[in-house]
């Protein structure tokens, strides 16, 4: 007992590495993501309160309305609606399936994927080789050839990402478990009869989270891309829902004439993204050795 | 080596009859009566069941699958059900446009992507580095239609109004006749792919220049010049090649997008369509013609590791 609460042993703990999310923050490049993420999620989370015109969004009938009037302040679009009031209401909803699918992706991936690493052979075969069968088809395509089927439905969108996106996380989480799980602290716990759930649950998971986050932050990126890609191409949110996605497509037709109506939601998704990629850069520098840091 | 390029053939040939099952299962899924789909309403009950008999819907399962799966083979698409006629003539021409589409980008991105990649490797860590490299993060986080809108507000509406957003060609004219309605998607197309190309070429470049052989031409007195074109340049490059591969690949399916947004008459633009309008037939050959380009250049760039990876040079390994 006196060894391990002698002193030099407590100062070493103290001079532990920093964990994963301070590593993350200490980075330039990580506090300009979260700033330009914060920024579009607080729109898309507080818009929805704050809308100038009601939800509809219809304040006159004036087509393709000039910016900067009285009725609005970034114009209307080609059906009358205040262009601002539709940019508000539209972010909560692509940020709310984006997250679930994203969360649904990881669930089914990263159990999948651990699954296949800890048990190894005809399970492992049988999750990597249907892997396989749907990693051959693009993305987008798979989405498109479900929505053909299924219908544009809310819960359509969420699962078929989720889906494309199960067998990229599988393959990351898979080759993370492989090198945790021949390790000795594994084996002892296997000694001591742990049932395997558990093994997986207090022992690899903790493990192997630094490329768990780098994935979910890529997917996440994905997934608001894929969703606003589907809306954009009309077969993700139905009108007259409003969904940036959405919006793009019914004003580019005015585009010249009224710009408002594709710039505010180009931009918001494109700083939403540019922000997620930029947290999970700084994500995959900092879990780089970050498992260096704790083995030690 | 044989023995693992035949492997992976067979492999590939495997996933693909599986990609086929999927997407044959898929229609299966679909609620309602084909036969009614096509007949319509009013149908009556003599002309669905001709019809059924005609569709071999009234086949087992598995029959119907395999008379499918031969009719691809030689290239029967079955019957659209939204404009009644064969899928093959619908899709021919659009092959052709997204072809041309696809191996302009490619043609671009490619070259354009290894130079600036090898460039910010070699300039690690100065600005023209720290620039390429935050270009590349911003491009490679971007969806590719807010790239294409971008493109068109700067290039064809606003600042520089130059260049066509939409293609316009008459139809049964060749798309390749009116180039600079290729421009913007085009370009579109490289600015999504190269950023990958790019970083995947500064890395591998990085790690090459820190190895021991680079160290040890350059100890010996080789021109720096020749250690970069001569030693360096070739390891950096098969790791990239499978990179390349899988961006050539994605484009096969996000070329969807990019058509859909300058109106390319291409096999993207028709998926849409396809897609709008639950036309099953159209969207089931598309799937497939584009899980099976998606197939072969991984295939290829497998086979391009396994050729240039001098540790399986040797005969005997396996």
């Amino acid at each position: 007992m006196s060894v391990i609460d002698s002193p030099q042993l407590v100062e070493r703990e103290v001079e532990a590495p920093p964990g994963l999310l301070r590593r993350l923050i200490r980075q330039r490049q990580a506090k300009i993501g979260v700033a330009l993420t914060a920024a579009v999620v607080l729109i898309a989370l507080f818009g929805p309160l704050v809308l100038p015109w009601g939800a509809t969004g219809y304040t006159s009938t004036e087509f393709a309305g000039r910016p900067f009037k009285p009725e609005g302040l970034f114009g209307t679009d080609n059906l009358g609606r205040d262009v601002l009031t539709r940019f508000l209401d539209g972010g909560l909803r692509l940020l709310m399936f984006a997250a679930l699918a994203t969360l649904l992706g990881m669930i089914i991936g990263g159990l999948s994927g651990m699954a296949a690493a800890y048990r190894g052979g005809i399970v492992d075969s049988a999750i990597m080789r249907s892997n396989d069968v749907l990693l051959a088809l693009p993305q987008l395509v798979f989405a498109l050839l479900a929505i053909t089927v299924l219908g544009p439905q809310s819960w359509v969108l969420v699962t078929v990402i989720a889906i494309t996106h199960a067998p990229r996380i599988a393959r990351v989480t898979r080759s993370a478990t492989v090198a945790v799980v021949t390790e000795d602290f594994i084996r002892a716990s296997e000694m001591y009869a742990v049932p395997k759930w558990k093994i997986l649950v207090q022992d690899v998971l903790p493990n192997i989270t630094g490329p768990l986050m780098v994935e979910l932050g890529l997917r996440m990126t994905y997934s608001i891309g894929a969703l606003a890609s589907l809306s954009f191409l009309g077969l993700g949110m139905q009108p007259p829902t409003a969904d940036w996605g959405l919006m793009i497509n019914e004003n580019r037709i005015a585009l010249a004439i009224q710009p408002w109506g594709v710039i505010l939601p180009v931009l918001a998704i494109a700083v939403l993204t540019v922000g997620t990629n930029l947290i999970t850069d700084s994500l995959a520098r900092a879990s780089a050795n970050l498992n260096v840091g704790e083995s030690k | 080596m044989t023995h693992l390029i035949l492997r992976r053939l067979a492999t590939s040939v495997l996933i693909l009859l599986a990609v086929s099952l999927l997407v044959f299962v898929a229609t299966l899924l679909l609620p309602g009566d084909p036969a009614q789909a096509i007949l319509g309403q009013q149908a009556t009950p003599e002309r669905l069941a001709a019809l059924r008999e005609q569709m071999n819907l009234n086949d087992p399962i598995w029959q119907r699958y395999l008379s499918w799966l031969g009719d691809l083979t030689v290239g029967d698409f079955g019957v659209s059900a939204a404009s009644g006629g064969p899928v093959i003539a619908l899709l021919g021409e659009r092959i052709g446009a997204s072809l041309v589409l696809l191996v302009a980008a490619a043609s671009i991105s490619i070259p354009v992507g290894l130079l600036v990649g090898t460039y910010s490797a070699l300039h690690r860590g100065r600005t023209g580095d720290h620039i390429t490299t935050g270009a590349s993060l911003v491009l490679a986080a971007l969806p590719e239609f807010v790239i294409g809108i971008w493109l068109i507000t700067v290039f064809s509406t606003t600042i520089f109004p130059i260049l066509p957003s939409v293609t316009m060609a008459p139809p049964g004219e060749a798309v390749w006749n009116y180039p600079s309605q290729l421009v913007l998607p085009a370009l579109t197309l490289v600015l999504v792919v190269t950023p990958y190309i790019t970083r995947m070429m500064r890395a591998t470049m990085l790690e090459v220049l820190d190895s021991g052989y680079v160290e040890m031409a350059r100890l010996k007195g080789v021109p720096e010049r020749q250690v970069i074109v001569r030693h360096a340049l070739p390891h950096a490059l098969s790791p990239v090649a499978q990179v390349i591969a899988i961006q050539l690949a994605w484009m096969a399916g996000g070329v969807v997008v990019v058509e859909f947004l300058f109106r390319y008459p291409g096999i993207g633009q028709a998926l849409v369509d396809a897609v709008a309008n639950r036309d099953v037939q159209v969207a089931q050959a598309l799937s497939i013609l584009i899980a099976a380009v998606y197939i072969v250049v991984n295939l290829l760039a497998d086979m391009v590791g396994i050729l240039t990876n001098p540790k399986l040079r040797t005969g005997g390994s396996r």
